[in-house]
């Protein structure tokens, strides 16, 4: 799993019908001082963060499915909590 | 999952059985500010995009799912088509 933060949303009205009613977000990856640090990427939304929070995101595809409960979804990136604090 | 501007067809006559039907489309990815970023590449189309969209696409072996065929050999596949992206709040 990796921190990152969320700077933006995308809308998207046609795509694969496993995406349906989840959120997409725009992430960017911090290191361990909160500093920007890599490409920025999509990640699909379980916990209903928001523009601004830091977030734990989860970039394996077996854990997503599972958080899915579906064992095809072709899904790789997933938000997976909000940080309130790093120490 | 990454972004990318559809900017051409790639058609292929000979290609590997399970990519029968696969419609393959160049991309060029883009950052979040919808800047070109990087060399284009080839992806499988699921979404039935075309030229100039900005989709949004996955790689590794989330590509091969995204297919109806899941045993294929798909390196990028696109999963949607993006009408906004909003930076900010």
């Amino acid at each position: 799993m990796i921190l990152g933060k969320v700077i933006g949303n995308v809308v998207s009205t046609i795509k694969l019908s496993v995406y349906e009613g989840y959120k997409i977000l725009v992430i960017q990856p911090i290191n361990a001082k909160q500093e920007p640090q890599g490409k920025t990427f999509l990640a699909l939304d379980t916990v209903q963060a928001g523009v601004g929070d830091i977030v734990l995101v989860m970039d394996e595809g077996n854990s997503c499915r599972l958080i899915m409960n579906n064992t095809t979804a072709p899904v790789r990136t997933m938000i997976v909590g909000i940080v309130d604090l790093i120490r | 999952m990454q972004l990318g501007r559809v900017i051409g067809n790639v058609v292929c006559t000979q290609k590997v059985d399970s990519f029968n039907s696969i419609k393959l489309l160049l991309i060029q990815p883009l950052n979040e500010k919808l800047e070109e970023i990087g060399d284009p590449v080839v992806a499988c189309d699921t979404v039935q995009a075309g030229i100039n969209d900005i989709v949004f696409y996955e790689g590794g072996r989330e590509a091969a799912l995204g297919l109806k065929n899941w045993f294929n050999p798909s390196d990028l596949t696109i999963m949607g088509i993006v009408d906004q992206v909003s930076i900010g709040d």
